[in-house]
């Protein structure tokens, strides 16, 4: 690494100055591994940015991966007529956590006790190591909440909002001020944070809607249905901040959604509650990520006038693992093969296979398993459901 | 589970990688509840005079704000040149005088002041924040309030400086101007209660506007009315009974029970002490109330 000793700091070859600090092992979120440091080990600490470096090869870091964020027992919340929580019990870890559910599932219902809003019937909830019914403000202090209505007015500009709800969080004025600035451009906010909001589309005041939520620098966001009213494309841009929000910010999300097929590409673990009760909890990579389904359309040719059955008996010659069932219900469905993806020689494969027989490849995208097939395991494998959008990965 | 850790957990020196991701965490202090509960409050103060508004939002409280000022100052320049010994109103009288004015300032400010949180839905985002309902309401409340107090105690502080210019007697000045602060103080609260729970059961602004104008014209138009025909009638006894049911009769009434003001309803017929503590009781009564009223609200409005 290249840095050089300067007094208690270094500077680093990229100019910022990074202070060695052996102390001020305050910050939570680091705490779990850093309580655990022998005093040798000198922890580098930028004033610029919150990355992190060792000067020693021996820094096994303890992982922040198995500290709960979310842990609920037995949780039920019931009113007179409806029970919107039936005796949940969860566990959920840091990272992008999907919560899934039909409107009125009870995800609404268990974002409001997360933030000790309304107590529950019965069960226990913790947020954070802190106990929902005593310890509602302090867990408010250090997690953000997007709401899925509309809540920005429309006469005030992002800045000003979002630099008042930093202060509603309990930052300082100075502060407030600095991190809006940041996080209006980490959101993607730039010029026009200084217009009033009434005149921003859907995806900016989504934008600023998450932004509130980040503002004060929480440890965990709970994000309700973020991409609701979105385009595809903004869609998919959200979906990807939410992602960095993780993967940039080291902030935990909690993201609710009733699309399962979105949530695949963004969520480390997916929960799907139904009726307030456990359907599932498990992990995305666990059941996506095992085989990929490729999907190749080929144009006709005059030697080949069915340019899609010519493929497919050469593929099938070279021993390629081909989907009978081709996608229902979708335009142009009869043109795409689904295939089994082994490894990289398939996508050769297929590449030599379409340029010996002539054809023109016009596409080939992995298309995922869907969760959906997952929780209906007697759905058979060989049909994509027509019913959800699909999601080509990227 | 597999996911990336936003740190770098492991790292020989060789190949240790500094990736400059751009986020800044934020390690200062966090002031938490009764920092946001005063934040939420001078943010309420100032927006109700326009300031941190749009330029077009100062435009009418700060007019309104002139329009109180601006005969105390006229008072006081005929007090100083004439040579007066005693200045041409009361105190306790001004506020009750433009009334009108403080009434157009209420209408416009407390639905600005609440309905648009209510409306735009913002409410949300304030209690998933450390604050709680009471301290939403006693921060919208407390601005209200203060910002009618400044409405109407500025033009008295006006009155005071210029009877001392003109030499009048500091004792007996100070004393009344002491009053009549008592008498604002008591007549900002009472109106910012109402306006506010005006405004509050009405998220729209223009229903607001209405109900507040109209909570307080009609009610004050209904009983000077019934007030004069209870004159006209040598009904003496119900003039200060009926004098309960219009804020600013309420006020008028405590002050002259309390305050050594001249009573401004018909004949002069004020209450005495007996029916003032009735008064008195009946605004901190209304007050309290309209507190009450606010947090129920706001009960609903949660998340």
């Amino acid at each position: 690494m290249n840095v050089t000793m300067l007094g208690g700091c270094v500077k680093g070859s990229d100019g910022a100055l990074w202070k060695s600090r052996r102390r001020d092992l305050d910050r939570p979120r680091e705490k779990d591994f850093r309580r655990e440091l022998p005093y040798w080990l000198v922890l580098l600490w930028s004033d610029k940015d919150r990355a992190v470096g060792w000067t020693t090869a021996v820094a096994h870091a303890t992982t922040v991966e198995d500290v709960t964020v979310i842990a609920t027992e037995s949780l039920s919340k019931r009113f007179p007529r409806v029970t919107a929580l039936d005796r949940l019990s969860l566990d959920i870890g840091p990272g992008v956590t999907g919560l899934v559910g039909a409107n009125g599932a009870g995800k609404s219902t268990m974002i409001k006790i997360l933030l000790g809003l309304s107590p529950a019937t019965e069960g226990r909830a913790e947020v954070l190591g802190m106990d929902v019914r005593t310890s509602g403000a302090q867990i408010r202090e250090r997690v953000g909440y997007m709401p899925e209505h509309d809540c920005l007015p429309p006469d005030v500009s992002a800045t000003e909002f979002v630099v008042h709800m930093a202060r509603m969080s309990g930052l300082p004025a100075t502060a407030a001020r600095e991190r809006t600035a940041d996080t209006l451009r980490h959101v993607g906010l730039y010029e026009e944070r200084y217009r009033p909001m009434g005149g921003y589309s859907t995806g900016m005041k989504q934008r600023v809607k998450l932004a509130q939520a980040l503002v004060h620098d929480p440890k965990l966001v709970l994000l309700d249905e973020p991409t609701n009213g979105l385009d595809p494309v903004g869609r998919d841009e959200m979906l990807g901040l939410i992602r960095r929000v993780w993967t940039d910010f080291g902030i935990s999300v909690l993201v609710t959604s009733h699309l399962l097929g979105e949530l695949e590409r963004t969520c480390d673990h997916v929960v799907v509650i139904d009726g307030g009760t456990l359907l599932r909890s498990s992990s995305t990579s666990d059941f996506t990520r095992t085989t990929t389904t490729l999907a190749v359309e080929v144009t006709d040719s005059d030697t080949h006038p069915d340019g899609t059955a010519a493929l497919r008996a050469a593929l099938a010659g070279a021993g390629v693992t081909l989907h009978a069932g081709v996608e229902d219900g979708l335009p142009g469905a009869g043109h795409i093969l689904l295939l089994e993806a082994a490894g990289e020689e398939t996508y050769d494969l297929v590449r030599d296979v379409v340029a010996d027989l002539g054809l023109g490849l016009v596409r080939m995208e992995q298309r995922r398993h869907h969760i959906a097939e997952v929780f209906r395991p007697e759905a058979s494998p060989q049909h994509e459901d027509p019913q959800h959008e699909e999601v080509p990965a990227r | 589970m597999s996911t990336q850790t936003p740190q770098p957990s492991q790292a020989a020196p060789d190949t240790t990688r500094i990736h400059n991701i751009g986020y800044r965490s934020y390690d200062g202090p966090r002031l938490g509840r009764s920092y946001a509960r005063r934040s939420l409050f001078s943010q309420s103060l100032r927006g109700a005079y326009g300031l941190g508004r749009s330029a077009k939002s100062k435009v009418l409280p700060m007019l309104l704000f002139g329009v109180m000022c601006v005969p105390a100052l006229i008072i006081v320049a005929v007090a100083v040149v004439t040579k007066q010994t005693k200045l041409s109103i009361e105190y306790t009288q001004y506020a009750i005088f433009l009334q009108v004015v403080i009434g157009i300032f209420l209408a416009s400010q407390a639905p600005q002041s609440v309905s648009r949180d209510l409306r735009f839905r913002t409410v949300p985002l304030y209690f998933s924040r450390p604050i709680e309902r009471a301290d939403y309401v006693l921060a919208k409340f407390g601005a209200m309030a203060s910002a009618l107090f400044l409405l109407t105690s500025v033009p008295l502080l006006i009155l005071w400086i210029g009877s001392l210019l003109a030499k009048m007697d500091f004792g007996t000045q100070t004393q009344m101007f002491g009053q009549g602060l008592l008498s604002v103080a008591l007549l900002s609260l009472l109106f910012g209660g109402i306006g506010l729970v005006m405004a509050a059961l009405t998220p729209r602004r223009g229903f607001g506007v209405a109900a507040v104008i109209g909570a307080l014209t009609i009610s004050y138009g209904a009983v000077s009315t019934l007030q004069g025909i209870a004159y006209g009638t040598d009904n003496l006894g119900a003039i200060s009974w009926l004098g309960l049911f219009s804020p600013i009769t309420l006020i008028d009434g405590v002050q002259t029970a309390f305050l050594g003001a001249p009573s401004s309803f018909p004949g002069g017929e004020g209450p005495g002490a007996g029916t003032g503590a009735v008064y008195l009781l009946v605004v901190l009564a209304l007050v309290a109330g309209s507190y009450g009223i606010l947090m129920r609200r706001y009960r609903k409005v949660g998340l």
